[in-house]
């Protein structure tokens, strides 16, 4: 049975609640961290931990909360990114829900670290229900003692606020966050400066993903040393992995990291296998800005290696025949699924989503929908083809913010290992519009990486 | 049906200005302006929709200029420039969802309350509309009911339809 870290306790009754949550070791964190160690130390053991950032760009979490500076009389702040929004990815709506407590003793603990007297959960606004179960979480912790002015004796103070989004995946961007937080509208910064040096209201801040927070828990409760030893190689501990699309369990899932992709699909402890009996066809292993790859790809690397649920394995490859583990949204399509389809469908959502201030990301998601939506509807033309590919490598690197190579990576993917799904839209648009291309040679052997590299 | 050009006079309540004064105190002084998005919150929980009067109003309570309550509440999808129907079912839209069904649930709300995306009922009482990636991917396909955004998952067409009669039975 795999080592769960973070969601042990998950089927306890009433673990959502403080009195539940403490009676089966919660806030021994804050206890051992406040009462025990330096916010230098907490800091080590976060750094020895080899923990990586979980929203998505697996940033090692010491070192960025080593970048925050601390300038004399200015306040620093912690913020909690929980504006939960990559398609695919539904991992922190399932921990705010089910044990809210965990990152609230998170929160506490990383703030300590941090030296941040004022905290905020930013909850995206759609998830009112968890914003509530939050407020209400934050309540019983303060009535407890574990809020407030001089936290179980030890002379730290913090106040612990939720703050809600309004309805825009920019914000996961941590500066759009910030300027969300703010009150403005959602448009990233130019980075430098970092929010390690100029974040919230130009003082320095540090802003981590919900599942990040959660697992500093895990790391003072038995030591950073102790975390990285599960795992693999940079890959250390557990990822909460949210499985959806054609699968017979989709959920949350607390895996070890180093798991073989093949086991998490099929095996009964993970997915089940493809539903109603259907074949794998192809995966978005981490979220939808990750790059999609065929079964054959997914299972395998192009050296005809296990693929494994790990930061380096699924990158192994690069973008020519890899992906990456991003927010470990992981999305399973099967044989009946249309890829021409599914990319507009992401390419309508980054249009939607792009907040507008850099031209390539503006105007380039709106013309690779419009482009999309002419060839799923039977309107393309065989130029079309290289011109998405072309218009995806004129935003990716040319913006502010990631969210322009968010929307050109599916793009660019899609072409690049279903090309031949693409042109037969084009070659026989009508019978398109009637039934789905299905598997082809999706599930075959690997292709050679000289065939990879040519598309 | 309301025309957006129709301002009402509205004054917040005392209640609801209690709340506004609460959420300030959770920033720094003079940086009060933190609290816009839980105040178009509160506000369109109170009136179903963000006009413009109630905007001036909670540039006012800020002190802060109109344009930088216009420019946050567009920017924001949440929030409604127009009036909608007193139960507004947003179906979520992206592709995960897609996988396992979510445009037939979409066209299912579409035959059955028998108006188009973004629109009315002539009795006032229901519009919908398709939003982008609501974070329950693996228990697709869901869709959410303001201005709490009580959460339906795995929806069947059965479902829908228990749903809206049981919304129909509330008002």
């Amino acid at each position: 049975m795999a080592r769960k870290l973070l969601l042990n306790n998950i089927n306890v009754s009433g673990i959502h609640t403080f009195d539940v949550y403490r009676q089966h070791g919660g806030y021994r964190a804050v206890e051992k961290a406040l009462k025990t160690m330096t916010p230098d130390a907490v800091v080590e053991e976060v750094k020895t931990s080899g923990l990586r950032g979980r929203g998505g760009a697996g940033f090692p979490t010491g070192m960025k909360w080593s970048f925050l500076a601390k300038p004399e009389g200015r306040e620093r702040y912690l913020v909690c990114n929980a504006d939960e929004s990559e398609p695919g990815t539904f991992k922190d709506r399932y921990l705010m829900t089910h044990i809210p407590h965990l990152l609230i003793e998170g929160m506490i603990v990383s703030s300590f670290a941090l030296g941040a007297k004022t905290s905020y959960i930013y909850v995206r606004g759609e998830m009112m229900p968890q914003i509530r179960i939050l407020e209400r979480a934050i309540a019983e912790a303060k009535n407890a003692g574990f809020l407030g002015k001089n936290i179980l004796g030890s002379g730290y103070d913090l106040e612990l606020y939720v703050q809600p989004g309004g309805g825009a995946y920019i914000c996961g961007e941590e500066t759009a966050l910030i300027e969300s937080l703010e009150g403005k509208r959602g448009n990233p910064r130019i980075k430098p400066p970092f929010p390690a040096i100029s974040g919230v209201w130009a003082c320095p801040t540090v802003v981590n993903n919900v599942e990040t927070i959660a697992a500093v828990v895990p790391i003072i409760n038995d030591g950073g040393e102790e975390y990285s030893k599960v795992g693999i190689g940079r890959s250390t501990g557990t990822k909460l992995i949210s499985a959806s699309g054609n699968l017979n369990k989709p959920g949350v899932y607390e895996i070890e990291l180093g798991l073989p992709v093949e086991e998490f699909i099929y095996s009964e402890e993970y997915c089940g296998g493809i539903a109603n009996g259907k074949r794998l066809k192809a995966v978005v292993a981490g979220g939808s800005s990750v790059p999609i790859l065929p079964a054959n790809l997914i299972l395998k690397t192009i050296n005809g290696q296990p693929r494994l649920m790990s930061y380096e394995s699924l990158s192994d490859g690069g973008f020519v025949t890899g992906s990456m583990l991003g927010s470990g949204g992981f999305i399973a399509f099967d044989e009946d699924q249309c890829i021409v389809r599914n990319t507009w469908n992401f390419a309508r959502f980054y249009h939607h989503e792009s907040c507008g201030q850099c031209s390539p990301c503006r105007e380039g998601t709106g013309w690779m929908e419009k482009v999309l939506h002419n060839l799923e509807n039977g309107h393309g033309k065989m130029s079309d083809i290289d011109l998405l590919v072309d218009v995806s490598k004129k935003i990716e690197g040319n913006t502010i913010c990631p969210l322009g190579d968010a929307a050109a990576w599916p793009v660019a993917s899609a072409i690049r290992h279903f090309r031949d799904e693409f042109e037969w839209h084009i070659t026989n648009s009508k019978t398109a519009m009637e039934q789905n291309y299905g598997l082809a040679n999706y599930a075959d052997p690997l292709p050679k990486l000289e065939e990879a590299i040519q598309n | 049906m309301l025309s957006v050009t129709e301002q009402k006079e509205i004054e917040f309540s005392a209640d609801l200005i209690s709340k506004f004064e609460e959420i300030v105190t959770r920033y720094p002084e003079g940086k009060q302006k933190s609290a816009l998005l839980p105040i178009l919150h509160l506000v369109q929980a109170e009136y179903g929709w963000i006009s413009p009067e109630a905007m001036d109003k909670i540039a006012a309570f800020l002190q802060i200029q109109a344009i930088e309550v216009y420019e946050v509440a567009t920017f924001y999808t949440m929030f409604f420039m127009r009036p909608q129907g007193k139960f507004v079912l947003e179906v979520c839209r992206t592709g995960p969802c897609c996988l396992v069904g979510a445009e037939k649930i979409m066209h299912h709300i579409e035959k059955t309350l028998g108006v188009k995306e973004g629109e009315v009922t002539a009795d006032g009482n229901f519009s919908w509309r398709g939003v982008e990636c609501l974070a329950a991917c693996g228990m697709a396909p869901v869709l959410q009911i303001g201005p709490e955004y009580t959460f339906y998952e795995h929806l069947t067409e059965e479902s829908v339809d228990k749903l809206i009669e049981n919304l129909k039975n509330k008002i």
